[in-house]
């Protein structure tokens, strides 16, 4: 049943994007079965991992197959299920938000069928990715997923700026796919790629297998500083497509993780201290580099690096947990991390949304350009706000909850009274500390994001004259904004959700937990969802008391106090730039920024100028010299490889001859 | 709920504006002057109660609906504090995040406000209001780690418990430290000196009443009425902390609990009197020590507990 389901979704995308590539013609079907396809495939799947969820088990099922090294096997248990359920939704969501997203494209004349095409793939090849259980149905999946959101990233390939990021992120890709391939080379080496088969060669070190899974996936997921082509690529897509890379692809690099770790079997302590030490890394450079952006949809990519540190502090807390044998930490580590995981997917796909729409309406996702949109955008703002609060990790949203079980995961590594574990303390101490300057860092950003965005007055003539977007892009936004809310309020049911998925985790490693464990480390949940309910409720009461008290009163309009200074102008706010300047200036060591500044000069100073930007440390100082480096080194090979074809025609004849002599 | 925590929360919402009194009364005595009188705020905010409003007009719902929720979120963190250091099993695991994390809320929804008005003053608060908060959460939160290494416990009740008289005993060093830690949060968390110096209007030394500065009549009230009990419940933090060698229970550590509440109300006063305003560039190394003196206690509280 459950194969079949997934079969079926798979399928639909599968077959479906041909259909969509030869629709150019006709835009206007293209631009109604692209969205309706992307939708139709995701349900199946969305049934399938509920049911799995809901207490129907794994499931797996194997056709035969032409290629060797085993069959088509596909199946769906806990943690696929985890997976795959953000994947499909915010798939589905997205998809209704790009039809509409899409009408300025197809207003300008140009087709959206390829797009559509790329789109269901993009999104059955993650699906692929979280159900295969055969090594090269996996890479399969994967590599359909990088070059189908590749082609996605380059839709506005006109842009010098996207070709380039574009190109940035294929390099990237790969450079991951090749780790992968040789990892999968290695668990390979008996013959077989079905997963249940896969091992490690009896005296092969784990230590090289375990590099090679995190370089190879955590470059998709994006650690610093693997992290590069993220803050590239992600703002260069359409906005539908940066919701679902930002939202969910880069997830599939943490499950492709997950998964292998469990392969390569009982994990000593240091995977978990690079696991840690990347996340609290990534975390902090994330939210740093992300403060000092201009650039909305720049500025949220760099949220996710921030995010995935987040959730690799998760996991690595709890790989610690089962190498020090505290299982309180093993259990709230991954519960943490996966929980994160799912409501990442919600609130960055919510965010990236909402910059569209105010990208779409306003033309500009310089932050400094735009303000006052929660006047003219008033669902947007709404949403946009929820989205931000959600991702600090504020009650009542969803945020807190999988923050809260990280800090209690530190905390289990702190109170080891058994044996008060130094290593666990220290563990402990590293991801709390990390944590509050994530979390600190992180409200100052998205109070800077939101409000330059939508507070305040409008900036520029682009800010001034927008309009809210309509329903088919507001709508997914809404269900979005309202699950963050939910999942924060569901504590007390999230426990039967997350708790199976965390212990098929632990077996997968070898580690049992007792059900009291689990049990009470899972309990703090519903009290952070009632506690959260109690906010609300307060707020309401209070809110309530105050208007009651205002109603018979005399409130006036008044323009905002200047403190004496009369005429006030819009460009007088403070701006993005000014807002982060305080804490930009004092990390100045980790973020560089660059300051263009012509002094004013003479008696009479004519017009000056300041701007600053941010380029990425890790590229500057770190990738473009390795890749200079190795082009120089490449450059001998030049002189066979000029692009004339019919010297190319000649290598082949006589690589084929001397084959020929060879064999004779 | 038993009736030490009962009382322990009804005492925060009653005194809180006592304690902004005691500060104000120590400023005004170590600067001769005779001073406002020490219930000066209740009055204030009863006559802002009785008041109508001005709104900008360039704010929205958010702005009206900011100082609702700000006060919500600190009657919650009163909650869940107040009765941890009298309550025996009070809270939940993680109550100590939910109460940094609630403030966190309000502190979104103020500097949301403030941003809410378009003006540069308040712009300029709000930045510096994010800057000392961001450099606060990992001093606060560190130290509570300490605690928890000390006490082995997870939740407030038994973190601020634990760490009592043999914390003391076997880690005297490192809660010293950690009360010195939280000492300088409460001073960057209420915008108090050095960090921020709440009785001057000039716009160049502002934090929190800058934030407020478009804020009036009820709304106002809930602002100023949030404020104190903001102010209390990181001194109750503090003072918990001191007061637990004493080795009470009961009505007496209840009552020697608000005593020591109330004198802090005294220490922040004369450091305001004695300290002036530190500058911009050099809060956030204040903060970072603050920081460095977490982990320090921290190493220190390892050491003695192996």
């Amino acid at each position: 049943m459950i194969p079949a389901l997934l079969a079926l979704s798979i399928l639909t995308f599968t077959a479906s994007a041909p259909v969509l590539a030869m629709l150019r013609r006709n835009p206007r079907a293209a631009s109604r079965l692209g969205p309706a396809t992307a939708v139709a495939g995701c349900v199946p799947g969305i049934v399938a991992a509920i049911l799995t969820l809901a207490g129907a088990g794994p499931a797996s099922a194997t056709a035969s197959w032409s290629v060797p090294s085993g069959g088509l096997s596909i199946g769906m248990d806990a943690l696929s299920a985890l997976f795959a359920i953000p994947v499909l939704i915010v798939s589905a969501l997205a998809a209704i938000y790009s039809r509409g997203y899409l009408r300025h494209a197809e207003s300008e004349g140009r087709s959206t069928a390829p797009f559509w095409a790329w789109y269901d793939l993009l999104a059955g090849g993650m699906l692929l990715v979280t159900v295969a259980r055969n090594a090269l149905l996996f890479l399969l999946g994967w590599e359909v997923m990088a070059l189908a959101s590749f082609l996605l990233v380059m839709f506005d390939a006109h842009d010098p700026r996207v070709r380039r990021a574009g190109w940035i992120y294929l390099v990237a890709t790969h450079v991951g796919t090749a780790c992968i391939l040789a990892l999968f080379a290695i668990l390979g080496h008996a013959g077989s790629l079905e997963f249940d088969r896969l091992a490690l060669p009896a005296a092969f070190p784990a230590g090289i297998a375990f590099v090679l899974a995190f370089v190879g996936f955590g470059t998709k997921a994006g650690f610093v500083p693997l992290h590069v082509w993220l803050p590239e690529a992600h703002p260069a897509a359409p906005s539908g497509v940066s919701a679902v890379m930002s939202g969910v692809m880069i997830k599939t690099g943490i499950y492709g993780l997950l998964r292998f770790l469990m392969i390569l079997g009982s994990p000593p302590a240091w995977w978990g201290w690079v696991l840690l030490t990347a996340g609290v890394t990534s975390g902090v450079v994330g939210v740093l580099s992300a403060l000092a952006q201009h650039d909305l949809k720049r500025l949220l990519a760099y949220h996710s690096v921030e995010n995935i540190g987040i959730i690799a502090i998760g996991l690595g807390l709890g790989l610690l947990g089962i190498s020090l044998g505290i299982p309180a930490m093993a259990f709230l580590g991954f519960a943490g991390g996966l929980l994160h995981v799912v409501n990442h997917a919600v609130f960055k796909s919510l965010l990236f949304m909402g910059a569209g729409s105010v990208l779409e309406r306003t033309g500009t996702r310089d932050i400094d350009h735009l303000g006052g949109l929660s006047k003219r955008m008033p669902a947007t703002s709404l949403c946009f706000m929820t989205g931000s609060m959600a991702i600090c990790g504020l009650p009542p949203f969803n945020g807190f909850l999988s923050e809260l079980l990280i800090y209690l995961a530190a905390f289990a590594g702190l109170s080891a009274t058994a044996a008060r574990i130094p290593a666990g303390s220290t563990a402990g101490l590293l991801a709390t500390g990390g944590l509050a300057l994530i979390g600190g860092l992180a409200l100052a950003c998205f109070t800077k994001a939101f409000g330059t965005v939508f507070l305040g007055e409008p900036r520029t003539p682009h800010a001034a004259g927008a309009r809210e977007v309509d329903a088919s892009m507001r709508t997914p936004m809404i269900v979005l904004t309202a699950a963050c809310l939910c999942i924060g309020l569901a504590g007390p049911a999230a426990a039967p959700v997350i708790g199976p998925v965390v212990d098929s985790v632990l077996a997968g490693f070898g580690f049992a937990v007792s059900a009291g464990t689990a049990h009470d480390a899972l309990g703090a949940l519903s009290a952070a969802s009632v506690a959260s309910a109690a906010v609300l409720l307060l707020a309401a009461s209070v809110f309530a008391a105050r208007s009651a008290i205002l109603r018979n009163r005399r409130t006036s309009s008044a323009p905002t106090w200047g403190c004496g200074f009369t005429s006030p102008a819009p460009s007088m706010q403070y701006t993005a730039s000014s807002f982060a300047d305080p804490i930009v200036g004092l990390f100045g060591a980790i973020i560089r920024r660059r300051r263009r500044f012509e002094e004013p000069a003479g008696l009479f100073p004519a017009s000056t100028e300041f701007s600053t930007d941010t380029p990425d440390v890790y590229q500057e100082k770190l990738y473009k010299p390795v890749f200079s480096a190795f082009e120089r080194a490449f450059s001998g090979f030049r002189v066979i490889q000029h692009g004339r074809l019919n010297l190319y025609v000649l290598y082949i004849a006589a690589a084929l001859f001397a084959l020929l002599l060879w064999k004779l | 709920m038993t009736i030490h925590g009962l009382l322990s929360i009804i005492a925060g919402l009653l005194l809180a504006p006592l304690l902004q009194g005691i500060v104000n009364r120590t400023k005004a005595v170590f600067a001769g002057r005779r001073g406002a009188p020490l219930l000066q705020q209740y009055r204030d905010i009863a006559r802002l109660l009785r008041k109508g409003a001005v709104f900008s007009g360039t704010t929205t719902w958010i702005f009206r609906l900011a100082p609702s929720i700000t006060l919500a979120c600190a009657l919650v963190a009163l909650v869940v504090l107040a009765p941890a250091p009298v309550e025996q099993g009070w809270g939940f695991a993680g109550d100590a995040l939910l109460l940094a994390y609630a403030l966190g809320l309000a502190r979104f929804l103020t500097v949301a406000a403030a941003l809410d008005t378009g003006s540069s003053f308040e712009g300029m608060g709000a930045s510096r209001e994010v800057l000392y908060s961001a450099l606060a959460e990992p001093a606060l939160l560190v130290g509570i780690a300490v605690l928890a290494r000390v006490s082995g416990g997870t939740s407030l009740a038994s973190i601020l418990q634990g760490a009592g008289v043999t914390g003391w005993v076997s880690a005297g060093t490192a809660l010293a430290l950690v009360g010195v830690s939280f000492f300088v949060v409460l001073l960057a968390e209420n915008s108090r000196v050095p960090f921020d110096d709440p009785n001057t209007h000039l716009e160049l030394t502002m934090v929190h009443e800058v934030m407020v500065l478009d804020s009036s009549g009820p709304d106002f009230a809930l602002v100023t009425y949030g404020a104190s009990l903001k102010l209390w419940v990181f001194s109750v933090l503090f003072a918990s902390l001191a007061v637990s060698p004493l080795g009470l229970s009961g009505f007496a550590l209840l009552g020697a609990l608000t005593a020591a509440v109330l004198f802090t109300g005294v220490i922040v006063g004369t450091v305001e009197s004695t300290m002036a305003r530190s500058s911009l560039a050099r809060a956030p190394l204040l903060l970072a020590g603050a920081c460095a003196l977490s982990i320090l206690a921290f190493i220190l509280a390892s050491r003695f507990l192996s």
